[in-house]
């Protein structure tokens, strides 16, 4: 049982953590300006709304469905931000708010499509994906809004006294910590598990699947969102074509940090790994003047490593297993 | 089971070594460096200056002519170390991570065309502060991000010609004409159409009707198929401008295997290479563009005398641009490279780029 748990719960974190480690450290021997503070202050920037997102998209997945709508989500809510803001909404936490309950309900409907009527979320969530970034140039067209104050701006990405890292980073390690115990530490969370294994058996043994996964599609809106106004304030410019293409980066971060995009498997501890790993590669390869068309291959392949890496890792895990009862089977037999 | 606990723990022990290691090694690095530091009052520009040439995007023709056949040949005049980068999408914020990256590696000056003026600002003053200079070209960023801007052509010049260009080819009897242009938030293009109806209010340009404007997003197939659909949606249609080297070919491209060859006029901003066989076959009469290898070498030779403290960008600076001659830095810290060139079947063959 214990070897079992270390097998499924450690042995991937372990070869993501790993790999960031060496990363890191070859980035840091070989190349000019990486790991530095500035490094990792550019490297956390680019990581916040990844990470922002990876969050609930990890259980959306380890339940067994996807949401590819999320970039659309944050596009949307960018220039609804943007939009507000031209109307004359002055209130920061009001335009927060409002943006939080926009994302949650683009993520109810995502979620009423999902379990209200029985749909498959890739093709509804392909669905919204189009949608909704076609409702954000309804709502700004080619037109982009610019004129926030620089203290809303440059209070987006302020460092932490004494370091170069920006604070908003500590929200995403609050946010990290309350999905880090819903999903390890809650009957909430082996819901999640037991219904990503076997939807059938979840709900025969009590879980409430549906409402279950209705509740993570209007958290992966909201979350989307919030990750929106980060990206609305960092970069002072919300325009309709914001964040397009992100749902890939933010998938590609979840299935490499080992969650089974057939549900049932993975953790918010590798999940986040992959992230930093991802972007810190990617940073030092830029660094290393590595060309934007090789990263890409870079990134593609990551991905495909990702998807096989945990199963074959898994094949091999249980071929040796199998070898090692055989052997202790015959020795007992012999002894 | 021991062993796995322990290899995790080493692991993640090994994990924060790094990071102490990563981080105090190198905090003191952060200070040094800066570049050259401008002397006032130069006459010369240094050598070994880094300058580096940020564009939309690689890989793209009209860049690769600004960058490696412009603005490589100047900065290797003046003796610096030229490079291009850049991402590969011409997402609003991809930009902002290359920035990043080259204020990390301590270039002396950016050359960047920006694909949100917005979107970089904040990465380009951050570069700023650890002592970079900032020279826009090609699409400027807000005014307050960067230290100078070379301006192709300004978006009155370009207007004023599209309108002549078409109104001469269409004749004296006019009709309606259409506009296809890039993507729908490049601040060029929107900059150019805005001048052109205003350009199309006056008097002697009445009987040229604006009918749509469409965008092809800079993308060989989107502006084809564009094309194709302002003709089947306007029948009287009578003239195209597009303002775009990748959206003018496209449209040639249509027109020329279509009916609608010579009957429909076409003109834009295109590059002879690109249009020298539409020019030939009668699809287009004439074409305007300014010579973005002269724009690279004259953003190149700008870079360097910013960062050679010869110009600080105020109005009235001057510098020499090699083979260019001498140019003056006007208001809002903008040098023009001169008005865009009309290219036609009589001396289309004297260019190749």
């Amino acid at each position: 049982m214990r070897e079992r748990t270390r097998s499924v719960l450690g042995s991937w974190d372990t070869v993501v953590l790993v790999g960031l480690v060496l990363v890191i450290l070859i980035g840091a021997a070989t190349v000019d300006g990486a790991a530095t503070p500035r490094f990792w202050r550019f490297v956390i920037l680019e990581v916040i709304p990844i990470a922002l997102i990876a969050l609930p998209m990890t259980l959306v997945i380890i339940t067994g469905e996807i949401d590819l709508s999320v970039a659309s989500v944050l596009g949307l809510t960018c220039t609804a931000f943007g939009q507000m803001w031209a109307w004359g909404v002055t209130s920061l936490p009001a335009l927060l708010a409002l943006c939080l309950l926009l994302g949650a309900v683009l993520g109810a409907v995502n979620g009423l499509f999902v379990t209200g009527f029985g749909l498959p979320s890739l093709a509804v969530t392909i669905g919204t994906l189009a949608l909704y970034r076609g409702l954000a140039y309804v709502v700004l067209g080619d037109r982009a809004v610019a004129n926030y104050p620089p203290q809303w701006t440059t209070g987006a990405i302020r460092p932490i006294p004494g370091t170069t890292i920006p604070w908003t980073v500590l929200v995403v390690g609050v946010l990290a910590i309350v999905f880090g115990i819903v999903l390890h530490a809650t009957p909430i969370g082996r819901g999640i598990y037991a219904m990503g294994n076997n939807a059938d058996a979840a709900r025969f043994s009590g879980v409430s699947v549906r409402r279950t996964k209705f509740w993570i599609f209007v958290a992966t809106g909201a979350m989307s969102a919030l990750a929106g106004v980060f990206w609305t304030l960092r970069f002072a410019s919300a325009r309709a074509d914001n964040g397009t293409g992100l749902e890939l980066a933010v998938v590609a971060a979840v299935l490499l940090g080992g969650v089974s995009i057939f549900g049932g498997r993975g953790g918010l501890v590798g999940v986040l790994g992959a992230v930093a790993l991802l972007a810190t590669l990617r940073n030092t390869l830029q660094l290393a003047y590595v060309p934007a068309n090789t990263l890409t291959i870079i990134t593609g392949s990551l991905l495909i490593v990702s998807v096989v890496g945990p199963n074959v890792a898994a094949a091999v895990r249980e071929r040796l297993r199998r070898r090692r009862s055989t052997t202790s089977t015959t020795e007992s037999a012999a002894g | 089971m021991r062993a796995g606990t322990r290899s995790v723990r080493a692991v993640v022990l090994a994990a924060l070594a790094a990071l102490t290691l990563a981080t105090t090694a190198c905090t003191d690095e952060g200070t040094t460096g800066g570049g050259a530091a401008p002397s006032a009052g130069a006459t010369t520009i240094k050598e070994g200056l880094k300058i580096t040439f940020l564009p939309k995007q690689v890989n793209n023709p009209y860049f690769d002519t600004s960058d490696n056949k412009g603005g490589k040949v100047a900065v290797e005049e003046f003796k610096g170390v030229y490079a291009q980068t850049g991402p590969s999408d011409t997402g609003a914020s991809a930009q902002v991570s290359y920035i990043n990256t080259l204020s990390q590696q301590q270039v002396d000056v950016i050359v960047v065309s920006a694909n949100d003026k917005d979107a970089i600002c904040g990465a380009l003053n951050e570069a700023r502060q650890g002592g970079a200079k900032v020279v826009t070209y090609d699409s400027d960023t807000n005014p307050s991000c960067r230290d100078l801007f070379i301006n192709q052509a300004t978006a009155e010049g370009i207007a004023k010609s599209q309108i002549k260009l078409i109104s001469e080819a269409i004749g004296p009897d006019g009709g309606e004409i259409a506009i296809l242009s890039a993507t729908a938030n490049a601040t060029n293009q929107n900059a150019w159409i805005e001048m052109m109806k205003t350009e199309l209010a006056k008097p002697e340009n009445a009987k040229l009707k604006l009918v749509a404007t469409v965008y092809g997003d800079d993308n060989d197939q989107k502006s084809f198929a564009e094309a194709q659909g302002l003709l089947a949606k306007y029948p009287n249609l009578k003239g195209i401008i597009s303002p775009t080297t990748v959206g003018v070919a496209a449209a040639a491209r249509y027109l020329s295997g279509s009916s609608y060859k010579g009957k429909v006029q076409l003109t834009g901003l295109g590059t002879p290479n690109q249009m020298r066989a539409y020019v030939k076959d009668g699809t287009v009469k004439a074409f305007a563009l300014w010579n973005p290898a002269d724009l690279g070498y004259l953003a190149a030779y700008a870079a360097g005398a910013l960062a050679s403290g010869i110009i600080t960008g105020k109005e009235g600076d001057k510098f020499k641009a090699g083979k260019l001659g001498e140019f003056t830095v006007g208001a809002n810290a903008t040098v023009l490279l001169g008005d865009p060139f009309a290219f036609n079947a009589g001396n289309i063959d004297q260019f190749n780029f």
